[in-house]
Parts: structure tokens; sequence; C-alpha cells
């Protein structure tokens, strides 16, 4: 009963077919490429994104800091976290673009994941999907 | 030099005062008064609105030390919970000890008794003092204010105890901090003060040199936060948890507000602005700067990176160092003495203190007790003329006799505090308990003992 009404919400008939058009780019970088990442992707067409720093840890390990002899490992390592929403043409670009923008050839250059989309809208014109981009 | 020798002539003024404006008048009720030495030509006393000006001004400076300059530099080394807790601490103590100061213990410190361990209760409420009243200075026939006098020793009064709280931060009860804080200055920091710099004093007739307060303010506060933060146990989660400080940035700041501050403190205690006080300022820069450059090599020496912390703790192991020799030591003698004190502190803070595995959460023992004895110490060596100091105070002339004389102080300072201390904390622990609870220990104390926060982002 739960499980079908759950369903109904979140699967609306149009938005099934359109969302497959539309795809979420998540890339945690390195904080000081933001800049250059950001101009690379306006320049390929992309036009928006979100940005959160986030701290992680991935194969770089931490460093220790050290106050009046007492250490402290930090362990988890300051990141930037960019999602953007794009259609799928532009998808693999973006990936290409971000790749070779953050790259610096040393561990911690970071990660990059492709999902699909289900689902977007614009909350100004009620547009949706590859129009709300 | 006749170090504050005069500050029983106190009692006496009021008679001179009767006497009114014909400085002659005076002549002989002074000289009767005056302690033994130089009475003789006492000549009318004078109030240089010079020396007026600089007290005035070293009194406020000693005031920003302690607000804002120790709450910030304490401040900033806890986490970010704890920061208003800090900052409450040092505010409302320096208050407490204020008005106590002039209830009973101005009385209690220079209330001009006759006992080496205190100073009576003659001065209760500052009885008989007038805005007329004055207060002997290293000079003959020259005089401050006595309500100057009374403030600028009201400021090292107020900032003693705040000194304190750096060694049990982050896990006391506020109401615990501020009762502690009463008990011990009226019974370490008020006798204390009248052993070392009244006339009368124990250790003042040992001929001990403590030109500004290495025993009084940080012997005596360094050892005062040791027991306490051995009495009261280890933070939760000590050894374990990150406890970086939340802002080296305020460290720095408030290191540096109390290193301006300290020329109050160490220039102002020469109670004139006399060229002696310019002696003590150049001790104050250079020890200081000395302190900060060893602390630096040191640090780049052994790991690599010299850090802001590092320079912060260098500059206040410096200052508390020269702070009993600024008077009577050489500018050289002063470098020299800062890169020790500074070389010594960073040992114990860095390698003795997690060896003995106590939770001095501040470091007020490792900096401001070690580098208070060695300053102590220390002054008995570099007064020598052949060191560029400006001599010996004992009457047998030796660097032996003077160094003896400065151990005796510093030993008798120790035990003092540390019994008084023992003894608080007891008196404490049974009327308003000593430590947060454990969950509002986590929750930080700006939350669960003042009920705001320092930083709404």
């Amino acid at each position: 009963m739960r499980a079908l009404l759950f369903a109904r919400v979140r699967f609306p008939g149009p938005a099934i077919a359109k969302g497959k058009d539309v795809k979420l780019i998540i890339a945690a970088i390195k904080p000081f490429k933001l800049d250059e990442v950001r101009e690379a992707l306006t320049a390929i067409g992309v036009r928006g994104m979100m940005v959160t720093e986030i701290k992680g840890f991935g194969s770089q390990s931490g460093h220790t800091e050290i106050y009046r002899g007492a250490e402290y490992a930090v362990n988890f390592v300051p990141k930037v976290r960019l999602e953007i929403v794009v259609a799928d043409a532009l998808a693999e670009q973006v990936v290409a673009t971000i790749s070779t923008t953050a790259k610096t050839d040393k561990i911690g250059d970071g990660k990059i994941f492709v999902l699909d989309v289900e689902h977007a809208v614009r909350v100004r014109t009620g547009e949706t999907d590859d129009d709300a981009l | 030099m006749n170090y504050r020798t005069t500050f029983a002539s106190l009692a006496a003024l009021p008679a001179a005062l009767m006497a009114g404006l014909p400085a002659w008048a005076q002549e002989a009720a002074t000289t009767a008064t005056e302690t033994a030495t130089d009475a003789a030509a006492a000549a009318a006393p004078i109030i240089d609105k010079g020396d007026v000006a600089w007290m005035m001004t070293s009194t406020v400076l000693v005031l920003f030390m302690t607000v804002p300059g120790l709450a910030l530099f304490y401040g900033g080394l806890v986490r970010t919970k704890n920061m208003l807790s800090v900052l409450m601490q040092c505010t409302l103590i320096a208050a407490v000890v204020m008005v106590i100061w002039v209830v009973y213990g101005y009385s209690f410190a220079f209330g001009g008794g006759t006992s080496p361990f205190w100073g009576g209760t003659a001065k209760i409420f500052l009885s008989g003092v007038t805005v007329d009243s004055t207060a002997a200075t290293f000079s003959d026939g020259i005089f401050l204010p006595e309500y100057l006098f009374i403030a600028f020793q009201m400021t090292f009064a107020a900032i003693t105890p705040a000194l304190i709280i750096g060694g049990f931060a982050e896990r006391i009860k506020f109401s615990a901090a501020i009762l502690f804080s009463v008990i011990w200055v009226t019974f370490s920091y008020f006798p204390v003060a009248h052993m070392v710099w009244d006339a009368a004093g124990l250790i003042y007739n040992w001929s001990a040199i403590d030109f500004a307060g290495g025993t009084v303010v940080h012997i005596n506060a360094g050892i005062a936060a040791l027991v306490v933060a051995i009495m009261i146990g280890k933070r939760v989660g000590y050894g374990k948890d990150n406890m970086a400080p939340h802002s080296m940035t305020m460290t720095m700041v408030g290191a540096a507000m109390l290193w301006v501050g300290w020329f109050g403190f160490n220039v102002g205690s020469n109670l004139e602005a006399t060229a002696g006080a310019t002696l003590a300022m150049m001790n104050t820069f250079l020890a200081t700067a000395g302190a900060i450059i060893a602390w630096s090599l040191i640090e780049v020496m052994t790991r690599g990176k010299a850090s802001m912390l590092g320079a912060a703790s260098g500059m206040v192991a410096g200052l508390v160092a020269i702070t009993p020799a600024c008077g009577t030591t050489g500018p050289m003698g002063a470098i020299v003495l800062g890169f020790v004190a500074s070389a010594a502190c960073y040992f114990f803070v860095t390698t003795v203190k997690h060896k003995f595995n106590y939770d001095d959460s501040l470091d007020v023992f490792g900096v401001h007790g070690v580098g208070g004895i060695i300053g102590a110490i220390a002054t008995g060596i570099l007064c020598a003329p052949s060191l560029g100091g400006t001599g010996f105070l004992v009457e047998a002339g030796t660097m032996g006799a003077q160094v003896a004389a400065q151990i005796k102080g510093v030993v008798v300072t120790i035990l003092w505090s540390g019994v008084v201390s023992v003894v608080a904390v007891f008196i404490v622990k049974a009327v308003t308990g000593l430590r947060v609870k454990e969950d509002e220990e986590r929750e930080g104390l700006d939350l669960s003992s003042h009920g705001e926060r320092a930083y709404n982002y």
C-alpha cells in the first residue's frame, strides 16, 4: 500500500521519458581549481552549477597539525564539490573538461560521477527537464 | 635602589595631609615615618604631573592586558564551543577582583601593617584614603596620588586570577571559577603581593628583586593553574579528540595586546616616568623579541616549520621572564633571558607536560610558571653590573647571595600558592562543585553555562 503510494508520487508519467535526457554530474575537485573549471565549463556551454565546500578522503591521506607538542591527525581533506545538471548530449564533454582542467597529476585531484536525473523543474517558469536547464 | 621601601610610609600620610599645602610643615611628619634609610633628606612631598600621566596610562594598559588581551589570547586557544566561557571568566573575574580589591584587598596587601605576611585591616573599604592621600615612589619626596597607586595595583590583582583559568579551561563550572578566584586572591595574591612588595614584607626584606611581579603574578598564577589542572582532571576526550585552537588569529591578536599592555605592567612598575623606566621599556621589547626568535628557531630546527602559536607562546614566555628583571637587567641580558626562558618553556610544554600527562589546557604553568621561575632566578644573575645590570640588592653584594634570595622568594611563593590552591579547590568542590557535567562539557560551555554561542554564521 505504502510502496504503491510512493511509486505514484515519484514517477509521474511524462517525466520518466524526458528525464533520461538530463544528467547530474558530481565532481569533487581541489579547491584552488574551482575558478579554472568554472571558466572552462562556461566556455563549452554549461549555464549553471552548484558548489559546496566539503571535506573527504580518498587516496590522499590527511596531514598532522601540531599545537605546542599536541599532535592532531587531520584525516579529511578540504575539497570542492560541483553539481552540474546538463542535457545528455553535453555530459561527456563536461566530464572531459573537468578532468582535463582539474588535473594536476598528483593524488587528491578528485573524482567525477555521472547520474541520471529523473526530473528537473525551473522554479520561476515551471519549465521541465531539458527546458529547465 | 630603594625598592618600594616607602609603601609603609603610606600609613603616615593622613597626618602629613592635615598639614595641607605648606610643604615645610609636613617635613617632620613625613620624615618620622619614612622607613629607616634615606629618610633624613626627605623633602616636601612632590606629585609630578608627568608621573601621574604615565601611571594613569600604565594602569589602563594593564587593564587592556586582561580585557581584551588575555581573554582573546586564551579564547583563540580553546575550541569554538568554549570561546565565550573563557571570555566571560576573564571579564567577570577581573570585575569581581576589582571590587574585592577596594573592599579589603588593598588593605591586605598594602594596608600599612607590620606583619611580614599581610598588610592588616587598616585600609578596609579604603578607609582613610582621600583624593589628597599620597603613595610613595622610589624617589624620596616624590609621591603619587594614593588613588592612582590603588588603581594601578588593582589591575595587577585583576589579571592574576584571570591568568589561572587557562589551566582548567573548557571544563570548569562558571561559579567554581569565580569562587576559586575569590578565595585564591584573598589568601594567595594579597599576601604574596605584601610579602614581595611591601616594605614590611617577608620576601622584600630578603632583598629579593621582583620589579613587576614575576613571583607575585606569574609564579603565583602558574602554580595555582597547575594544582587545579591536576585536581580537576583532564578534559573529556583529552588525547583522543581534536582539541586544536579554534582561532590562531584571535590568539595572535590577544598575545600582541598582551605585549602592548605589558609596557604598562613593567614600565609602570617603575612608578615614575624616569630614566629607569626607559630601561624597563627597552627590556620589555628585547626579551620578548629574543624569546619569539628562540621559539621559532627551535621549531624550525626540531620539526621544520615555525608556527604562529609558537611565536605567540614565545612572546608571552619572554614577557613573563623579563617581568621581575626588567628594571635591573641590561638590554643584552634581556635578550639572553628571553632566549633561555623561551627554550625552557618550549621544552616544558612540548615534552615534560606530556610525560607527566596532566591537562593544563592552555599551558599556564608551562609558560607563566616555568617562565616566571626562570625569570625570577635569572634576575639575581643578570642584575650583576658586570653583565650590564644595575647592581645587587642584597647586603652581601654578591651574585650568589642575590640568587639565593631570589630562590627563597620563588620557593615561598610556590609553597604558598600551592597550599592555598589545594585548600581552595576542596572548598570550591564542596560549595559549588568543580566540573560541569560530562554532556555539558561535550556540548560546550558557551551553550551549557552561558546560553549563547560565540559565532552565528
